[in-house]
């Protein structure tokens, strides 16, 4: 933090992740255990990879209306103390990093000292989001799109990437290089619900529609599963057993009515990143030619096609150049991606799957290593508002 | 009341109903009779959809309700297959538009495709309303759909 006052209003290398943690990852409906007992599964972990007690953890932080809530998992826990709880709004999976970020900013602030951010979500349990039913009656930005059959992600989501692809001549290869690579970095981690089911070129173009232009293989999985992470003041970072992950920025949010109803942003064919890519960068003091290795949420293949060129890698137009299998497969790729297999392929744990893995990079422990993994960026669901992003360095980065 | 339609998707998909502050019921019942009624700000004349209690651009509350042709081009599509809807098992595919109104500001609005649920479509398109009128569901109410002129 050479040139920088305590008093700048940043959280570059001001907290640290010390322990990350996740339950076993399931198919929608295998999980032999309740939601609210993976989470506190994935918690202990969590602890156990930092060496922390427990009952230090002083704040809790998620997202999506995440139903395992904080004074129950502290009470379940045990902790001496409860003083932050933090739940981002909206925006689904696009809160990942920002319940990061929530947590970092609670730190800073003084409000507490050892907060988990976690996901937990049994999609077997509480329904699956691919499938829309038991409703009878819909209003707001529902009732615009569901009496239509636009009634799931899938349908949701397609027709913004088809405006895309048409406005910048994006290519189905592309989307399709980045299904391979997840699948790719998924055989090397046994985590991965996808381990041992390989995905190839053929596979792909075989594979059934979902909703034009997305294939089976350009939607994430469904799952059951719980992950968690312990962010501490980066001052107390080293007290712990792991080689800390300082977070180098976060950010998160939308452009100009990003949210207006039922399809009406301005800018409709955008993942949300065109102001929150810059905010992320400006904070982190790095840029795209900086980061090593990303790993960029994918709800559908054609978000991430957006996303990450919101975020500086690549012109629209390059898209189909720059999104090949060998530029996106650790560990010497232009940009190694979701080197854990992301949502497609590792589980999806609504994203923060994807943050644990940005930590192993930077421990260098993934089971698909960068070449380059010193600064390491999320990007959480692209085409929502809010979506959110962070950027994880070493402490050689600070 | 109009007479019941033909249907583009099956019944059993969730029916549209205004809010329970009524933000959105001058739009359903428009669509009942046979009118397209899109929000414009009496005060700065911007238009507005879906409906909100504020003009986004000047601040003024409630934005009047004014009736547009329902035609306009496609300004994206999709064409799902997959069922996300018991009801929609065994259906088969159909195509969503996501069409432009020009003469509105530019609104947008979702609805289906009319026509063989194969067909070539094609972005800029140009396209005209179709109401489909359920009186006979409980509770009655209309959509806004799109075919090739």
């Amino acid at each position: 933090m050479t040139a920088r006052t305590m008093d700048e209003r940043t959280l570059r290398g001001r907290v640290a992740v010390i322990g990350i943690g996740e339950t076993q990852y399931y198919c929608h409906g295998a999980s032999p255990d309740p939601e609210f007992k993976l989470a506190l599964k994935a918690i202990l972990a969590a602890c156990e990879d930092a060496g922390l007690d427990p009952r230090e953890i002083d704040g809790f932080s998620s997202y999506s209306d995440d139903r395992s809530e904080a004074s129950r998992l502290a009470a379940a826990l045990g902790t001496h103390r409860l003083r932050s709880a933090t739940m981002q709004w909206g925006g689904g999976g696009g809160g990942c990093c920002a319940a990061v970020a929530n947590a970092a900013a609670a730190i800073v602030a003084g409000l507490a000292d050892c907060v988990v951010v976690f996901r937990s979500l049994a999609q077997g349990q509480y329904g699956r989001f691919g499938q829309a039913g038991g409703i009878h009656t819909v209003s707001g930005e529902r009732s615009y799109l569901m009496p239509y059959g636009v009634l799931a992600p899938p349908q949701r989501f397609a027709m913004r990437v088809q405006r895309y692809m048409h406005e910048h001549g994006v290519r189905q290869e592309a989307l399709r290089a980045i299904a391979l690579a997840s699948y790719h970095h998924a055989q090397a981690n046994p985590r991965a619900v996808m381990h041992g089911k390989p995905l190839d070129v053929e596979k792909y173009d075989a594979s059934r529609w979902i909703v034009e232009p997305f294939h089976l293989y350009d939607c994430c999985m469904e799952n059951d599963g719980a992950a968690a992470l312990v962010l501490v003041s980066a001052e107390r970072a080293t007290e712990f057993r792991r080689k800390p992950a300082y977070l180098l920025g976060a950010a998160f949010g939308s452009g100009h009515r990003a949210a207006a109803t039922a399809h009406n942003a301005p800018l409709y064919a955008t993942a949300s990143f065109g102001t929150v890519a810059p905010d992320l960068y400006r904070m982190a003091g790095v840029g795209p030619s900086d980061v090593g290795v990303v790993q960029a949420y994918e709800n559908f293949t054609g978000g991430v096609v957006m996303a990450l060129a919101e975020h500086g890698f690549f012109k629209p137009e390059e898209a189909n150049d720059f999104l090949t299998f060998e530029n996106l497969i650790a560990p010497s790729g232009t940009l190694p991606l979701n080197t854990c297999g992301g949502n497609l392929a590792e589980c999806y744990m609504h994203g923060f799957e994807l943050v644990l893995e940005a930590v192993r990079q930077v421990r260098g422990m993934s089971t698909s290593q960068a070449r380059r993994s010193d600064v390491a960026l999320v990007i959480g669901g692209p085409m929502v508002s809010p979506a959110s992003n962070l950027i994880l360095g070493s402490e050689a980065t600070l | 009341m109009s007479n019941p339609s033909t249907r583009y998707l099956p019944a059993g998909l969730p029916i549209p109903v205004a809010e329970p502050d009524g933000l959105s019921a001058p739009y359903w019942e428009g669509l009942r009779q046979g009118k397209l009624l899109v929000q414009r700000c009496g005060r700065c004349n911007t238009w507005q959809f879906g409906p909100e209690w504020l003009c986004h651009r000047c601040h003024a509350f409630d934005p009047a309700w004014i009736e547009v042709e329902p035609r306009g081009r496609i300004f994206s599509w999709e064409r799902a297959w997959h069922p996300s809807h018991a009801a929609l098992r065994g259906h088969g595919p159909y195509i969503a538009v996501l069409v432009e109104l020009p003469h509105a500001g530019g609104v947008r609005m979702v609805g289906n495709l009319l026509g063989d649920p194969e067909q070539t479509v094609a972005i800029g398109a140009d396209v005209e309303g179709v109401f489909e009128h359920h009186p006979e569901q409980d509770p009655p109410y209309s959509l806004l759909q799109w075919r090739r002129p």
